[in-house]
C-alpha cells in the first residue's frame, strides 16, 4: 500500500509541474490550472490511503468539511480588484497550517524526543520542522497584516518605529531562532517545555507583523511574492520533515515562483529585497514636507471631458496607463467602453503596464482581462517603452510613480533609477486624478506640471464614462 | 527513515527548486496575478502535512486534536479557494485569442 501511496506522489508532482508549465500562455492555462488541481486531488487521495487505519475520521471530514464551506464563497465571489487581499489571506493561512504542523509534530513526538528513538538523520528532521514553525508563523502574521492594509482595516502607509526597526526585528528574529535551538537541544534529552515551542510561533508572528507593517502600499508587490516565497519553502521543509515528497515538490516550486516574483518586483523598482523588507518607502524624508513645499510654484494645468475627448479624436494612437487609482475606482469596464468607441474611430489603443502597478504582480493584466481587452494589446514596459514618441496621447489613469519621469532625470528623487514608462514622451498626456495629492510613495511627481500635460480631476470611472459619452457626441 | 531515504529527499528538494525556476522563468508578466494565485494552491499541499500528523497519531489528545482541526481547515481553505480564484481569473484571459482574431478582421 505504502508503495502505490509513494507512487500517486509522483503522479501528483508530475501534474503539478504539467500545469504550473500550462500557465505559459493563456491559451493553454486553464486547462493548467485544472491539471494541478487533479495533482492536488491525486495526491490528496493518496493520503487518505496513507493514514486509512486513523481513529480520527470524523474530526478530519468535519476540518475538510468546514474548510470547503469556509473557502468557496470567498474565491467565488472577491472582484477582480480584492484579488490581492485575497491571495494574501489564501497565503496566510497556508503558512498557518504549516506552523500548526510543526506544532502538532512537536506533541506527537513529545517535544521531538520521539524522533531519537529511530535512528537515522534525527537532527535534519528537527532542524526542517522548527524551520517550518518559525518561517510558517511569520508568513501567517505578515499576510495577515498585508491582508489587513489592502483591505484598509490598517491604513495603507507605512508604520514603523522609526529607527529602531530593524533592531527590533533583529532581536525578535534572534529570539526566535534561540528558542528553537532549545527546543532543538532538549529533544535530545528529556524534551524543552511546551512554553519555549509556543515562544518560536509568538516571536516568529510579532516578527511577521512588525516586518510587513512599515512596508507602504506600492511595494505590496514585492511583500505579496516574498510571503508567498516564504510560504512555499516552509511547506517544503514541512514535507522534508514528514518524509511527503508531494509536500518537498510542490513547496519548492512555489518557493522558486515566489522568488523570481520578489526578484522581478524588486527590480522594477530599482530597489533591494532587503532594503523594502527593511521598510520605509517615502515614510521618512520624501514625505509630505517635500510634497507642499515643490507644489507651490508649479500650475498643473486641468482640462475637461470634452477637450479630452476632442484631442483622443483626433489621434492616431492612444496609449492607457493603467495604476492603482484603476483598481480603487473599478475602471476597468468604462475603460474598456471607452477604448471601443476609440477603435470604432480606427484609432489603435494600447496599454502600458508597468512590472509594479497595482498591489500585486499582474494585478492591472487581470483587471483588464476581466473588462474583455485584449491579450494582445496589453504590453509590458520594455516592449512599449519605444512607442510613446510615436503617440498622441497617453491616458494615465490612477498611476503615479510608475510614470513619474524624475525616476530617470533627478538624481535626487526617492525614486531615481527606478524604469518607469517615457509617458512625457507622447505628444500630450492626460492624467485621471482624484485630486493633487501624491502618491503612496509621497513622492513629488513632475509629470503633473509638464508642459504637454492636462489634468482631469474626478473618480476615474465617472470621467472615463464622461469622455467616452463626449467622445460618442463629436 | 534512514540516511539514504532523507538524502534522497534532499535530492528531490533541490532539483524541485530548479524546475520552479526553469517553468516558472516562462511565465509572462500578464500572467503573473494567476501565477501567483495557481502557485498559492498549491502550497496549500501543506493540508496533507496536516492530515498525516493527525492521521498517524496515535490517540491524539485534545491538543493535538484542536491543533489539527484548525490546520486542516486552513490548508483546505488555501487549497480550494486559491484553485477556484484562479479558475475564474484565467477564465477571462481565454476568450482573448479568439476575440483578437475577431478585432482584426474588422
Amino acid at each position: 500500500m505504502e508503495i502505490l501511496v509513494y507512487a500517486l506522489y509522483i503522479i501528483a508532482f508530475a501534474m503539478f509541474i504539467l500545469g504550473l508549465s500550462g500557465l505559459t500562455a493563456p491559451k493553454s492555462a486553464v486547462r493548467g490550472n485544472k491539471i494541478a488541481a487533479a495533482g492536488m486531488a491525486v495526491a490528496f487521495v493518496a493520503t487518505l490511503i496513507h493514514i486509512r487505519d486513523t481513529s480520527s475520521w470524523l474530526l478530519i471530514i468535519a476540518a475538510l468539511v468546514v474548510g470547503v464551506i469556509v473557502g468557496i464563497p470567498p474565491a467565488r465571489r472577491v472582484k477582480m480588484t480584492a484579488v490581492p487581499q485575497l491571495v494574501a489571506l489564501f497565503n496566510g493561512v497556508g503558512g498557518g497550517t504549516v506552523a500548526l504542523i510543526a506544532w502538532g509534530e512537536y506533541i506527537d513526538s513529545d517535544g521531538f524526543t520521539g524522533l531519537h528513538v529511530t535512528s537515522g538523520p534525527v537532527l535534519p528532521l528537527v532542524i526542517a520542522s522548527l524551520f517550518a514553525a518559525i518561517i510558517g508563523s511569520l508568513s501567517f502574521w505578515g499576510s495577515i497584516v498585508a491582508f489587513m492594509k489592502l483591505q484598509q482595516i490598517l491604513p495603507g502607509h507605512p508604520l514603523s518605529v522609526g529607527r529602531l526597526q530593524q533592531p527590533l526585528n533583529a532581536i525578535l528574529f534572534i529570539g526566535a531562532v534561540v528558542a528553537a535551538v532549545i527546543v532543538g537541544i532538549g529533544s535530545a534529552s528529556a524534551g524543552a517545555s511546551p512554553i519555549w515551542f509556543v515562544a518560536i510561533l509568538i516571536l516568529a508572528g510579532i516578527l511577521g507583523v512588525t516586518m510587513v507593517l512599515p512596508i507602504g502600499g506600492a511595494d505590496m508587490p514585492v511583500v505579496i511574492s516574498l510571503l508567498n516565497a516564504l510560504t512555499g519553502l516552509s511547506a517544503a521543509a514541512a514535507g522534508l520533515a514528514l518524509n511527503n515528497i508531494a509536500m518537498i515538490v510542490a513547496g519548492m516550486i512555489v518557493g522558486a515562483s515566489g522568488t523570481i516574483l520578489t526578484n522581478l518586483m524588486a527590480k522594477a523598482m530599482n530597489r533591494s529585497i532587503l532594503s523594502i523588507v527593511a521598510g520605509g518607502f517615502g515614510g521618512g524624508s520624501g514625505g509630505s514636507g517635500a510634497a507642499t513645499s515643490s507644489a507651490g510654484d508649479q500650475v498643473a494645468k486641468s482640462t475637461s471631458a470634452a477637450d479630452a475627448a476632442i484631442k483622443l479624436a483626433y489621434a492616431n494612437q492612444v496609449i492607457v496607463v493603467p495604476g492603482y487609482g484603476l483598481a480603487v475606482a473599478q475602471a476597468q469596464h468604462a475603460v474598456k467602453d471607452m477604448a471601443k468607441v476609440l477603435e470604432a474611430r480606427g484609432i489603435e489603443v494600447k496599454y502600458a503596464i508597468h512590472p509594479v502597478a497595482g498591489r500585486m504582480p499582474g494585478h492591472m493584466n487581470v483587471l483588464l482581462a476581466e473588462a474583455d481587452v485584449e491579450y494582445d494589446a496589453m504590453k509590458e514596459m520594455d516592449d512599449i517603452n519605444g512607442e510613446f514618441s510615436r503617440t498622441d496621447v497617453t491616458i494615465v489613469i490612477g498611476a503615479n510613480d510608475v510614470t513619474n519621469p524624475a525616476a530617470r532625470t533627478d538624481p535626487n528623487s526617492p525614486i531615481f533609477g527606478m524604469p518607469v514608462l517615457n509617458v512625457t514622451e507622447s505628444r500630450s498626456v492626460i492624467v485621471l486624478k482624484r485630486s493633487m495629492s501624491s502618491g503612496f510613495a509621497g513622492i513629488e511627481n513632475p509629470l503633473f506640471f509638464g508642459a504637454n500635460t492636462t489634468m482631469l480631476f474626478g473618480d476615474a470611472k465617472k470621467s472615463v464614462a464622461q469622455v467616452t459619452e463626449e467622445l460618442k457626441a463629436l | 527513515m534512514d540516511y539514504t531515504n532523507f538524502l534522497a529527499n534532499i535530492a528531490i528538494l533541490v532539483l524541485s527548486g530548479f524546475i520552479g525556476f526553469a517553468v516558472i522563468s516562462k511565465v509572462p508578466n500578464t500572467l503573473h496575478t494567476p501565477l501567483m494565485s495557481g502557485t498559492n494552491a498549491i502550497h496549500g499541499i501543506v493540508v496533507l502535512g496536516a492530515l498525516v500528523v493527525l492521521g498517524t497519531a496515535e490517540n491524539p489528545g485534545i491538543p493535538l486534536q484542536v491543533i489539527s482541526f484548525v490546520a486542516i481547515v486552513f490548508g483546505t481553505v488555501n487549497v480550494i479557494g486559491g484553485f477556484v480564484v484562479t479558475d475564474r481569473m484565467l477564465a477571462m484571459f481565454k476568450t482573448r485569442p479568439t476575440n483578437a482574431a475577431t478585432d482584426g478582421k474588422n
